[in-house]
C-alpha cells in the first residue's frame, strides 16, 4: 500500500482486522492511539509483517492482539511474556511484541516481566499504562498514584505505586522509554527504534481512561487528558529512571531513558553451550515444523 | 516359580550408595538378561545422613518394587547398620565395611562378610571408589551375579575418565572377597562370622 | 512418520522413570521444555537440559510453574513440540494454562509425577491423588487424555504416545506418573528410530487467506497454521469462532465447547488403552493403574493361588475413562476391587460405569508408600465370598 496522496482508506487499516471493528475501546481511550503509532512504526521500520507476532494478556490493552492483522496471541492474565518467550525461542526469526496493560504486566505478570528482563529475552514490550484496572471497572493497580479514587480505594489510594521505567531498567532491559498518548510521533519513533534493538525492550505509554480514571477523579474527558499531558510532560531523554516516578497531578517525565547493549538470552545460551560442548553442540534451529 | 533376590545397600550420603545399586541392577538386567528393579530412599537426608538403595534381582518381571526383608544387606555406616540390620532375612547375608560398622545383634543364621573397603580404596589413591570396592566384594561373597556382568556394569556406569580406576576398585574388592571365601584373610581381620542364633 | 534418529537413544538402558520419560519426549520429537524444579519430577528436565543441546533444542528454567506451563505453549505455536514436568503443588499452579491449551487446541504434554498432598504434603513420597485434578482441575467443561505408566519402560513408551495423541487431537495430554514409577530404575529398551511412530503436527496445506484456523476436520480437530507464514492467525482463550475471533455468544459457546469435548469423546475407542487379563470367568476384577497395578498383581497372584477367580483390568488411559469396558465387565463379575493411592478418586468412575451391576470395593491408601499386597488380597477375598 502507499501512504502518498489521498488514499481511500485509513493508513492504519491494512494493519487491522477490519472484520473485527468496531473495537471495544471507549471514546477518549489512548489504546487505539498507541495502535496508530504502532502501525506507523511497522511501516517506517519496513517490518516484514509475516514475521511480526503480537502477544497480549488480559485487559483492555490485552485486546490489541485481537485487532492486529498479524499472527496474534491473546493469552491468559499476566502471562503474555512467558508465552512470548516460548514463541521467540522456538522461532527466532519472529519479531515478538508483547502489547498489554499495566495491571496485566506489572501486577499478576510482574514476576514474569522482571525475569524476562533479567534474561534479556529478545521481545519488545509495549505497556499501555492507564494507571488503573479498566476492563474490570476501575480498581487500583500497582501503577495507580497516591490519592486517586478507584472502585477499590473509594477514599483515595494509599498503596505506593511502581515507577515502571526504574523497575524495568533495574531488571535488565536494554531499551526503556516513556511517552504519552499525546506524543504520537515520538511514540511511533520509539517503537520503530525498539525494533532495531536486540533484547528486552520496553515502552510505557501513558494513556487516559476517561471512563474510570479521569471521570472518577474529576480530571475531565479524553481531550482534557491530552491537554493535561501536554502541560505536564517534560521531555528528558536519558533521565535517571529513579527520578521519573508519576504522581496524580505532577510533572510527567517522558523520553528515552535507557538504550544499552547486552547479549540477549539466545546468544548467551548459544555461546555457553558452544563453548562447553564444542562439536557436540547442535544449535536449536528455527523450527521447520517437519515434526 | 519366581526366584527373587532382594538386596539393600545403605550408608551415608556421598559414599556412592546409589551408584553401587545402579551397578548391581544394571548387571542383573542389562548384562545378564534378567530383571532388576532399583529404588532408593529420597529425602533431605540423601545429602549426608542415612542413604539407602534397594535392588531386586529376578528371573521374571518384578512386581512389588520395595524391599522389606533383604536377602543381602550391604552397609557402609553404623547408622545404616542399626536401622537396617534387623530386617535381614534369616540365613541372609550381611556385607559390611569393617572399619565403619561394628556388628552386634543379628537375625538368626545371617552370614557376615567384612571388607576394609575404605583402606583398599585408599590403596588405589581414591577413597571415593570405596563403593565400587564394596560392589566387587559383594559380587565375590554373594555369588548372585557373574563377576564379568558386574565388571561390565561398573564400566558402563561411570564416566570414561574414571573407568580404569573403578575397574581396579572392583577387582580389588572382588579379589578380597575370594580370599575371604578361601580363608586367606589374616587372623587380625577376622571374617565369616556366623551370628549367634537369637531367641 | 518415524522418529528423528537424532533424539533417539536406541539401546538397552538402566533408567529410572523420570529419565525414561525424558527419552520418550526426545524420541517423540520434543525439542523444547520449560520447567520449574519440583521433587520428584525434576530429573526429567535435568536430563532434558543435559541432552537437548546435543540434539538441537531448548530448555529454559522459568520463574514458576505458571510461566513454565505457558512458555511451552508459545514454543508450540512457534513450531516446536514441547512439554513441561511437575508435581502436585506445581500442577495446581498449571491449571489455568491447561485450560488455555484446551481452548486454543495447543498440542502439548504435561508430566505430573504425583506425590502426597494436599499442599506441600509428601515431597519425596508417592501418591495418586491428582487423578481427579487432571480431569477437572481447570475451570469449565473439557476433555483431556491422561496416561498412567507403571514402569520406566512405560514412562518411555507412553510419553511417546502422549505426544502422538496431543498432535492427533490437539489437546494437552498428561503422563500421570507417581513418585515410585518416577524414581524406580529398571531396564528400558529404546527401539531404533525407524520403529518409533511419531505423529507429525497436522499443519494445513491451505494457503493463507483461505484458511480458517479453527475449522474442524471430520475428526472434529482443526488443522494448524504455521506462525510466521502470513496466516495472521488469531489464537485466544476467549470463546471463538472458526476464524479464531472472539464470539462470546451462548450459541458459539455451545458449539465450541461441545466440539472440544466431542473430539475426544467421539474418538474414545481409538484413544483408550488398557490391559486386561483373565477377565472371562472371573468373580472379581481388580482395577488399578500406575505403581498400584504392580502391587495389585502380587495380590492377584496370591488370590489365584487360593483358588479365587480374579481378573485384572489395568487403566493405561485413566482419561478418557474406559467406561464401556468397565460396564461390560460389571455384567460378568460379582465385584470390583479398586486399590489406589488416594482416598477415593478413580473408584468413583468405576462405580459410575458399573452402575450397580457389581459391587465396587475401594482399597484406599493416603499415599507415602504403596499398598501392602495383603491389604488388596484381603479385599479380594472378602468380595469373592
Amino acid at each position: 500500500m502507499t501512504t502518498i496522496g489521498i488514499t481511500p482508506t485509513n493508513p492504519v487499516e491494512p494493519f487491522l482486522r477490519t472484520d473485527r471493528m468496531p473495537h471495544i475501546w471507549c471514546p477518549g481511550c489512548g489504546i487505539g492511539t498507541s495502535v496508530n503509532s504502532f502501525a506507523r512504526a511497522l511501516t517506517e521500520a519496513n517490518m516484514d509483517l509475516k514475521n511480526v507476532a503480537i502477544v497480549s494478556g488480559i485487559g483492555c490493552t490485552g485486546r490489541v492482539a485481537g485487532y492486529m492483522k498479524l499472527d496474534s496471541f491473546h493469552t491468559t492474565h499476566g502471562r503474555a511474556i512467558p508465552f512470548a518467550t516460548g514463541l521467540k525461542l522456538a522461532n527466532p526469526k519472529l519479531n515478538v511484541v508483547v502489547y498489554s496493560g499495566d495491571g496485566d504486566l506489572f501486577a499478576i505478570g510482574g514476576n514474569h516481566l522482571i525475569h524476562a528482563a533479567r534474561r534479556n529475552v529478545d521481545i519488545k514490550v509495549v505497556c499501555v499504562n492507564n494507571l488503573i484496572y479498566a476492563m474490570t471497572g476501575g480498581q487500583t493497580a500497582p501503577t495507580t498514584p497516591g490519592d486517586v479514587v478507584t472502585s477499590t480505594n473509594p477514599y483515595g489510594t494509599y498503596d505506593p505505586s511502581f515507577n515502571l521505567p526504574y523497575l524495568v531498567e533495574a531488571a535488565g532491559a536494554v531499551y526503556v522509554a516513556r511517552w504519552t498518548a499525546f506524543h504520537v510521533r515520538q511514540l511511533a519513533r520509539a517503537m520503530e527504534e525498539m525494533f532495531t534493538k536486540k533484547g528486552f525492550s520496553f515502552i510505557e505509554v501513558l494513556s487516559p481512561c476517561p471512563t474510570l480514571y479521569q471521570r472518577r477523579n474529576k480530571m475531565g474527558d479524553g481531550l482534557d487528558t491530552m491537554k493535561f499531558y501536554k502541560e505536564k510532560s517534560r521531555i528528558k531523554n536519558g533521565a535517571p529512571t529513579n527520578e521519573v516516578a508519576l504522581s496524580k497531578s505532577g510533572e510527567i517525565i517522558v523520553g528515552k531513558f535507557v538504550d544499552r547493549e547486552r547479549a540477549d538470552y539466545r546468544d548467551l545460551m548459544h555461546d555457553q553451550l558452544e563453548e562447553v560442548l564444542g562439536d557436540q553442540y547442535v544449535e536449536a534451529e528455527a523450527c521447520e515444523c517437519s515434526i | 516359580m519366581q526366584h527373587l533376590t532382594e538386596i539393600r545397600i545403605a550408608g551415608f550420603g556421598g559414599q556412592g550408595v546409589i551408584l553401587s545399586a545402579i551397578v548391581i541392577g544394571k548387571a542383573g538386567c542389562i548384562f545378564e538378561g534378567g530383571y532388576s528393579t532399583m529404588t532408593q530412599s529420597f529425602g533431605p537426608e540423601a545429602r549426608g545422613g542415612a542413604c539407602s538403595a534397594q535392588v531386586i534381582l529376578s528371573d521374571q518381571p518384578v512386581l512389588y518394587p520395595y524391599v522389606t526383608r533383604p536377602d543381602i544387606l550391604v552397609v557402609m555406616s553404623q547408622e545404616a547398620y542399626t536401622i537396617f540390620a534387623p530386617q535381614v532375612r534369616e540365613n541372609g547375608i550381611l556385607v559390611i565395611e569393617q572399619d565403619l560398622v561394628r556388628v552386634d545383634k543379628l537375625p538368626a543364621g545371617v552370614r557376615v562378610y567384612s571388607c576394609p573397603a575404605t583402606r583398599l580404596a585408599e590403596d588405589l589413591g581414591k577413597k571415593m571408589v570405596l563403593n565400587i570396592v564394596m560392589v566387587g566384594f559383594f559380587g565375590a561373597v554373594s555369588g548372585v551375579l557373574k563377576p564379568d556382568s558386574l565388571r561390565d556394569a561398573v564400566a558402563a556406569s561411570v564416566p570414561e575418565a574414571y573407568r580404569d580406576l573403578n575397574r581396579k576398585a572392583f577387582d580389588k574388592g572382588y579379589e578380597y572377597g575370594i580370599k575371604t571365601l578361601n580363608g586367606e584373610i589374616p587372623a587380625e581381620e577376622p571374617q565369616i562370622e556366623v551370628a549367634a542364633l537369637e531367641t | 512418520m518415524h522418529a528423528d534418529p537424532a533424539g533417539v537413544l536406541t539401546g538397552s538402558h538402566f533408567l529410572d522413570g523420570d529419565h525414561a520419560c525424558c527419552e520418550g519426549a526426545l524420541a517423540a520429537g520434543a525439542r523444547f521444555s520449560s520447567g520449574y524444579p519440583i521433587t520428584p519430577s525434576t530429573e526429567v528436565v535435568e536430563r532434558f537440559a543435559s541432552r537437548v543441546p546435543t540434539v538441537g533444542g531448548t530448555f529454559i528454567q522459568m520463574e514458576d510453574e505458571l510461566a513454565a506451563s505457558i512458555t511451552l505453549q508459545g514454543a508450540v505455536w512457534g513450531g516446536a513440540k514441547a512439554f513441561t514436568v511437575t508435581s502436585g503443588p506445581g500442577f495446581s499452579l498449571m491449571m489455568e494454562h491447561i485450560g488455555l491449551a484446551i481452548m486454543t487446541e495447543t498440542p502439548c504434554v504435561f508430566v505430573d509425577v504425583q506425590r502426597g498432598g494436599p499442599s506441600t504434603g509428601l515431597p519425596t513420597l508417592p501418591a495418586q491423588g491428582d487423578m481427579m485434578q487432571v480431569r477437572w482441575g481447570s475451570h469449565g467443561d473439557y476433555e483431556i487424555i491422561a496416561l498412567c505408566p507403571n514402569s520406566p519402560q512405560e514412562c518411555f513408551d507412553l510419553t511417546v504416545t502422549a505426544f502422538n495423541y496431543s498432535e492427533q487431537y490437539r489437546v494437552p495430554v498428561f503422563v500421570m506418573m507417581d513418585e515410585v514409577v518416577g524414581h524406580m530404575t529398571e531396564k528400558v529398551v529404546i527401539p531404533p528410530a525407524e520403529q518409533i511412530e511419531v505423529t507429525p503436527r497436522r499443519y494445513t496445506t491451505i494457503p493463507p487467506g483461505e484458511f480458517l484456523a479453527f475449522e474442524p476436520k471430520d475428526d472434529l480437530v482443526p488443522d494448524m497454521p504455521r506462525t510466521g507464514e502470513g496466516y495472521n492467525v488469531h489464537v485466544t482463550g476467549l470463546t471463538h469462532d472458526n476464524r479464531g475471533y472472539p464470539d462470546m455468544t451462548p450459541a458459539q459457546q455451545d458449539k465450541l465447547v461441545k466440539r472440544l469435548c466431542n473430539k475426544i469423546r467421539q474418538n474414545v475407542d481409538k484413544i483408550t488403552l488398557y490391559e486386561a487379563d483373565q477377565i472371562e470367568g472371573a468373580d472379581v476384577a481388580v482395577v488399578s493403574y500406575g505403581i498400584t497395578s504392580r502391587v495389585a498383581q502380587r495380590a492377584i497372584d496370591l488370590a489365584r493361588d487360593k483358588g479365587i477367580k480374579v481378573g485384572k483390568f489395568r487403566l493405561i488411559t485413566a482419561w478418557p475413562f474406559p467406561e464401556k469396558q468397565i460396564a461390560e465387565i460389571a455384567a460378568k463379575v460379582k465385584a470390583f476391587v479398586v486399590p489406589e493411592l488416594n482416598l477415593g478418586q478413580m473408584v468413583r468412575e468405576v462405580e459410575r460405569a458399573a452402575a450397580g451391576k457389581a459391587v465396587v470395593r475401594h482399597v484406599p491408601h493416603a499415599g507415602g508408600s504403596v499398598h501392602k499386597p495383603e491389604d488388596i488380597l484381603q479385599a479380594i477375598m472378602e468380595v469373592a465370598r
